[in-house]
């Protein structure tokens, strides 16, 4: 028979127990659901299936989480295997999604993974939906941002139904970082978008002329000879031959200008813009994000608020602090609004409905339905080409309900306005 | 987890019919497109149905470059603002700051980029380009050395690239402007 997790009898034990000063925790709810219960039915999707995945995928397991859902669209490279343990070396080009869920059934018979190969871009809404929590493992700020704005609308629009709390770990070095991401209640990922520093870059004039570092010269050759050589080919960093290309072509530039130490894994590292991992950070942030993921499903202690750094490369030092919702975010920092307006009024009457509104008392404003520009105020030839949608009326242009993005110079970021139509049932 | 979302009293409408809200990127755009200050001597070439894509002329009235006109290619990617426009000179240009290719040196579009940043900081950047070439740090090396050493031919080069000459092995392009269009 296959080996049994037994590991999680601490945590059955663990949520048998009241701790004072938690008045959440409840033995039994109010539904009769017991906390364990809770966590036997929680389904968790896990974002990412790398260094930190990994990590957070064998703590969920062994804190007893038994529906678990992982994606990721990356496949396994040899220089994963140091640090991402779900896989081996006989796995080396295959899906990680799908070789990590495999390692886990393995593992724990007992728990329900499925795999995505996929984008997380490309699941349903309908999946989304399904879920109780996420847990992102991610090393890219888009795709945090891309989840963040998904999830916010989520909620907006399905209320607690949509309510998915994302739980963000994030490592660099001996540094690292985690969110517990509590949709319309708390600072969403875009609110601490300033603190994330952009990717480094290099002035090109430096990269063109007087290199001084191989990064330069790595920079030269993927950033400026790259296209000029191949204008119809995008530079993939995980295809060996490409890397190959830019580590011959850099070295050639560093011998030139005296710099010494073109590798193939520095080029890489440039052009992936790849930041040295290391396990026992990955493991540190993983298992406080698991241990956020256990309090909010059972409420058995108290959770993040919200934000906790740690500095390992500074004498280890934790940091918790509450990061407040930003009034400039473009995700949650959005104003929202409902006007009443006759199907047959048209869009000028409706802007000028919203400068006259003595709630928003709109300037200027701009106006977008879903993909679709309704009018700009400039610059020229975009008010140009969407004046003729002034004189058409509104239910040419969107139906009754419909959510328009309102932007004007007195508004931080944006207005969402519901139109409704007053003079049919919507 | 109803008691962490009940917490928060938010007035939830059932709006299930609704598109997936714009991206946050291109909400920001939208407002940066619409409350852009443009003086005379530019001009944004956008459609409504993708304004993700735009172009910009640039007239220069004075220096080097007046009567010139100049054409960029700006992209802004589903980042922005963490990640810079990715902005492009079209034609080929005799400037030390820009190559024959195109690819233009302007810190604010790399390493200096922040997101408090904007398309009118992009702009007043490329007007300071052509208003102020920095030979310091340049990209055409040639035009560089040539503002340096000897700048009454660096001016006489560099109107004679925009007449469409050629420059050493380099074939410029013309970029004077057409008066059916100047204004």
């Amino acid at each position: 028979m296959a080996p049994v997790a037994s590991c999680t009898t601490g945590i059955e034990r663990f949520l048998t127990l009241k701790a004072p000063h938690v008045e959440d925790f409840e033995l039994v709810t109010e539904e009769g659901e017991t906390p364990q219960q809770m966590l036997d039915k929680a389904n968790v999707l896990v974002i990412g299936a790398g260094g930190l995945g990994c990590e957070i995928l064998k703590d969920l397991v062994m804190s007893g989480f038994k529906n678990i859902h992982v994606i990721d669209m990356d496949t396994i490279d040899v220089s994963n295997l140091n640090r991402q343990f779900l896989f081996r070396k006989k796995d080396v080009g295959k899906p990680k999604a799908e070789v990590a869920a495999e390692f886990i059934r393995q593992r724990s018979p007992d728990v329900n993974i499925t795999a995505h190969y996929k984008r997380i871009q490309d699941m349903p809404e309908e999946f989304y939906l399904s879920l109780s929590l996420i847990v992102c493992g991610l090393d890219s700020i888009e795709a945090r941002r891309w989840i963040n704005a998904f999830i916010y609308n989520l909620a907006e629009r399905h209320g607690y139904e949509g309510f998915k709390p994302i739980i963000d770990g994030g490592t660099e070095g001996l540094r690292g970082n985690m969110r517990v991401i509590l949709p319309k209640h708390n600072a969403c990922f875009d609110c601490g978008l300033d603190m994330y520093p952009p990717k480094t870059t290099y002035p090109i004039c430096t990269i063109a002329n007087t290199p001084r570092l191989p990064e330069h010269c790595i920079e030269w050759a993927s950033v400026l000879e790259w296209p000029r050589i191949f204008p119809d080919k995008k530079l993939d960093g995980d295809d060996v031959d490409h890397i190959n290309w830019v580590v011959e072509q850099a070295s050639q530039r560093a011998a030139s200008f005296n710099i010494s130490g073109i590798t193939f894994s520095l080029a890489q590292g440039v052009v992936k813009n790849i930041i040295p991992a290391i396990a026992s950070t990955n493991a540190i942030i993983a298992a406080a994000c698991v241990n956020e993921a256990v309090k909010l499903i059972t409420s058995c202690n108290k959770y993040l608020d919200n934000s906790m750094l740690y500095t390992g490369d500074a004498g280890v030092y934790f940091f918790a602090y509450p990061l407040f919702q930003s009034e400039t975010c473009l995700v949650c920092g959005q104003k929202e609004g409902s006007m009443d307006a006759l199907s047959t009024s048209t869009l000028e009457d409706l802007i000028t409905a919203l400068k006259e509104h003595s709630v928003f008392q709109l300037k200027a404003p701009s106006l977008t339905y879903g993909e679709t520009s309704l009018y700009f105020q400039k610059p020229k030839m975009l008010e140009e080409q969407t004046r003729p949608n002034l004189s058409k009326s509104l239910n040419d242009l969107f139906d009754s309900g419909s959510t328009l993005t309102v932007t004007d110079p007195t508004l931080p970021t944006s207005l969402r306005v519901t139109v409704n139509f007053s003079d049919k049932a919507s | 987890m109803r008691k962490i979302w009940d917490k928060k009293k938010t007035d939830v409408q059932a709006q299930k019919a609704q598109p997936p809200k714009e991206s946050p990127a291109k909400i920001r755009l939208q407002k940066d497109l619409s409350e852009l200050e443009i003086s005379k001597d530019m001009e944004i070439i956008a459609s409504p149905t993708n304004i993700m894509e735009f172009s910009v002329v640039y007239r220069p009235q004075e220096g080097y470059y007046s009567n010139g006109e100049f054409k960029f290619q700006v992209s802004v990617s589903h980042n922005y603002p963490h990640e810079p426009p990715k902005v492009h000179c079209v034609q080929t240009i005799f400037h030390p700051n820009i190559d024959t290719e195109g690819h233009i040196c302007l810190n604010i579009l790399r390493e200096e980029w922040k997101p408090v940043l904007n398309i009118q900081s992009v702009l007043f950047g490329l007007r300071m380009l052509f208003e102020a070439p920095n030979p310091e740090d340049p990209l055409n090396k040639e035009a560089a050395r040539l503002l340096i050493d000897n700048e009454p031919e660096f001016a006489r080069t560099v109107s004679s690239s925009m007449r469409g000459r050629m420059i050493g092995l380099v074939q410029y392009d013309r970029v004077l402007v057409s008066h059916s269009n100047y204004y």
